[in-house]
């Protein structure tokens, strides 16, 4: 049974390089602290070779002009934690959450699925890679001997059987992560490798160092077995991103969404995984001189922290990072945030991939990527509220509807099939009774008409500059609701079929035409005018 | 003279080398495949609607144009085909259209604002494909703002659905798109149809307007250009292709190609009904009570 450990060297450095890429080939130094007293208290290897010490303070630090000073991120530690784990549990689900920049999988069982330990160690390094890590990795057959070489040795360590003493033979006793105390006794007696400590005898170790002498002998000689503890599965998909300065435009915006989406995406791939929901948020910057004159004294404690969230809800489960960022861009083209953003959060609620393969004989439609794409586009084009199907309402108030998402029929589905059935049979069987249903087209809002009424019937109407005279009426027709609400309704409604006389310019000369219609048109009662709410075509 | 002929031909080959691949061989035109309207009457006049083809329906107010747009909605969506209304100046009624047969859920409705809206939403429901029916709805808009449409719209609306499954409608008031269109329909109405409950001869109608009903109206549609031939009803006839040359001599091949089977100018008539009751289209178990 075999144990793989990884893990981050340099992990603050390394939570933040993964978010900028730029940095990754510079020396880049971390800082913390209580400002303006910020000390160093990571760095690469770049940056300790360019003469960075642990502990030096920022200002000493800024004198090295090669190096890059970030400060340090919690966040962004925790999300590269969590990606560490997807990393894990794309191989394996038996993995121990050891440390944060570290993790240990048991390669029991997965030789038939994915090769040798050397295979499986090689797969682990190219993934963290993808992952935007530089990983190390160390196979062993004992838990805490892989977990020692892969902190002290770079790139893959295999360690064979029997041969832990001597594989950690060479690592510093500062590795085996000894308490500050017993590190400088040791360091008194000269003991400052695993050989030398691991040569010492273990009874008078123990009556000069205690229990914990026995356990760093132990390590030293890669003798510690134990099992290993199991960490629970968890689906969180965030990543986060702090911006030094703040973002204004799209475009830039966009580059960073990308990065973002992309590393969601590599996560949610290794888990099997893809979403239907994506959340953004934003925190923007304060501009507290325009938050004093937009809002009045009571709201400014509120206005000080500002948010801007979006929700991205798709139709099908997707994991396409084009895909997305062309969705967020038009989402945030439509509906810009109202400030420069210091902060980005996008999260990603996961589901099951989509499986369901289209049917042979169904009609072609839309790819549901690309239907929500166009959909999105023509929303930014129109209006998000101007596309989708209608849904007629359970009222009686005229022209009374409501736009809900465009969702193509599941194809393949019983359910379709039946549908499509049932619609196939209703359109023939109707076909053949009924003749074509007389079209009529709304115009919104109503048109204002003067109209001239004799014995209570329109006889001549005056719209949009034309007159015309009612040939035949059909009214009225009273409607009345809503008279609880604030906003009733009280109609006398006028089917008319009228001769309008109509211009029509041509090729510089004028004629004058009759143009017969049938119209809808209606007398307010409330605002006791007269409109046109339609006609039939 | 035959030695003259052959040197002639294929010089007259030589210089459009890399223009026309063959000129002294026709190319037939291609069977489309053609959908149902819903309507008989237009079905037996145009042979329905083409795939991978732009059909106009255009006629002034009141003539019959938005009947047609329904019928063929319920038809393409009654064969659970995903259909989509780009509304140039928003005048869709979904009550009517559903009591017309059109199933909602699969319609994507586009509620525009201006024709340069419209025409842009087009041209990116066509680019996304998938849709079997597409339909542009310019009949509110004045005919002088779509004459102004450049015909380069037109032309690539029709290469865009070309071989497409994609039937592409314009509903307007003139035919604008002139070639790119394969199929022109010109709609016209007669009077309308009232029913009454009341003798009226010699009595003012509108003593009694509450005895009268708007049955529907006679519709008049007539074929106005038609460039496709039906993959239901291809006649191949011998044609014969000649070349005259500057000599006189006639450079002729016989060769056997397809023909329209309309003729432009034929009319038909069909009936509406009208819908007296919106909420008559609310599924049984949405109907107030």
């Amino acid at each position: 049974m075999a144990f793989a450990s990884i893990h981050i060297p340099d992990f603050m450095v390394q939570a933040i390089v993964r978010s900028e890429i730029a940095l990754r080939d510079r020396a880049v130094v971390i800082v913390d602290g209580t400002p303006p007293l910020w000390n160093v208290v990571a760095g690469n290897e770049r940056a300790l070779q360019a003469g960075i010490e642990l502990g030096m303070a920022k200002s000493q630090a800024a004198q090295f002009n090669t190096v890059q000073i970030r400060h340090r991120s919690p966040a962004q530690e925790k999300v590269a934690h969590t990606a560490l784990l997807d990393l894990g549990w794309s191989f394996s689900p038996r993995m121990e959450d050891t440390a944060p920049d570290t993790v240990v999988l048991d390669l029991a069982g997965l030789s038939a699925l994915l090769g040798s330990d050397e295979h499986i160690a090689k797969k682990l390094a190219k993934c963290a890679s993808d992952f935007g890590f530089v990983a190390r990795i160390a196979v062993s057959e004992k838990i805490e001997a892989a977990i020692l070489a892969s902190r002290g040795f770079s790139g893959i360590s295999f360690i064979a059987s029997g041969e832990e003493a001597k594989r950690l033979a060479s690592l510093p006793v500062r590795a085996l992560l000894p308490s500050l105390e017993i590190l400088e006794t040791l360091e008194r007696w000269g003991v400052d490798t695993c050989e030398k400590l691991a040569a010492l005898p273990v009874l008078q170790l123990s009556e000069r160092l205690g229990q914990e002498g026995v356990h760093l002998h132990k390590l030293a000689r890669g003798d510690c077995s134990r099992s290993l503890v199991l960490a629970e599965p968890s689906l969180f998909f965030e990543e986060e991103m702090e911006l030094e300065d703040a973002v204004e435009e799209l475009e830039s915006l966009s580059f960073l969404l990308g990065r973002l989406l992309d590393r969601l995406c590599e996560r949610l791939v290794a888990r099997s995984l893809a979403t239907r929901v994506v959340r953004l948020q934003f925190e923007l910057e304060r501009s507290f001189d325009k938050d004093l004159q937009l809002f009045p004294p009571s709201n400014r404690q509120k206005s000080v922290s500002r948010q801007y969230e979006k929700l991205l809800t798709l139709p099908v489960p997707v994991r396409d990072s084009k895909l997305l960022l062309k969705l967020v861009r038009l989402r945030l083209q439509s509906d810009p945030p109202p400030a420069a953003i210091v902060k980005i959060i996008l999260s990603a609620e996961p589901d099951k991939t989509r499986t369901v393969q289209g049917e042979l004989f169904l009609p072609p439609s839309p790819e549901p990527e690309k239907l929500e794409l166009t959909i999105a586009r023509l929303g930014n084009l129109v209006g998000e509220a101007n596309v989708g199907s209608p849904q007629l309402m359970d009222t009686h108030r005229p022209g009374e509807i409501r736009m809900k998402k465009f969702l193509q029929a599941r194809a393949g589905s019983e359910i379709s099939r039946k549908e499509k059935n049932k619609f196939i049979k209703k359109n023939h069987e109707e076909s053949r009774i009924r003749k074509p249903t007389n079209g009529f087209r709304i115009f919104r809002p109503g048109l204002p008409a003067r109209v001239e009424v004799r014995d209570g019937c329109p006889v001549r109407i005056f719209f949009r500059g034309m007159r015309g005279n009612v040939v035949t009426a059909s009214g009225p027709w009273r409607t009345s609701g809503d008279w609880w609400q604030e906003e009733p309704w009280h109609q006398d409604e006028w089917d008319l079929e009228i001769d309008f006389a109509i211009s029509v310019k041509r090729d510089k000369h004028i004629s004058h035409a009759k143009q017969r219609g049938v119209y809808l048109v209606y007398y307010d009662v409330i605002h006791e005018s007269w409109f046109f709410r339609g006609m039939y075509d | 003279m035959r030695a003259n002929l052959t040197t002639l031909r294929s010089n007259v080959e030589l210089a459009l080398a890399g223009r026309v691949v063959t000129p002294f061989s026709y190319r037939d035109r291609k069977l489309v495949e053609t959908v149902s309207t819903g309507i008989s009457e237009i079905d037996s006049l145009a042979g329905g609607f083409p795939r991978g083809g732009l059909t106009e329906i255009c006629g002034p107010p009141c003539s019959g144009r938005t009947t047609v747009l329904l019928s063929v909605l319920a038809s393409r969506t009654a064969d659970a085909e995903s259909c989509a209304l780009i509304d140039g100046r928003d005048a869709f009624d979904p009550h009517t259209a559903a009591a017309a047969g059109v199933e909602l859920k699969q319609l994507l409705w586009v509620r525009c604002r201006n024709l340069d809206q419209a025409l842009r939403a087009t041209d990116l429901l066509i680019q996304a494909g998938g849709f079997g029916f597409i339909a542009l709805d310019l009949s509110d808009i004045a005919p002088e703002t779509v004459r102004h449409v450049p015909l380069n719209a037109w032309f690539r609306f029709r290469r865009a659905v070309e071989d497409t499954p994609t039937v592409l409608v314009v509903l307007e008031q003139e035919s604008n798109a002139k070639t790119c269109a394969s199929l022109v329909l010109q709609m016209d109405s007669e009077s309308a149809r009232w029913s009454t409950t009341v003798e009226t001869q010699g009595a003012r109608f509108s003593q009694y307007t509450h005895a009268y009903l708007l049955d529907g109206a006679q519709v008049q549609p007539q074929l106005l250009h038609s460039r496709m031939q039906s993959i239901n009803a291809a006649h191949l006839l011998d044609r014969t292709v000649a070349i005259r040359t500057s000599t006189g001599t006639s450079l002729g091949t016989s060769v056997r190609t397809s023909v329209g089977i309309r003729n432009a100018g034929d009319v038909k008539s069909f009936q509406t009904e009208t819908v007296w009751s919106h909420l008559d289209s609310l599924p049984s178990d949405q109907k107030p009570k």
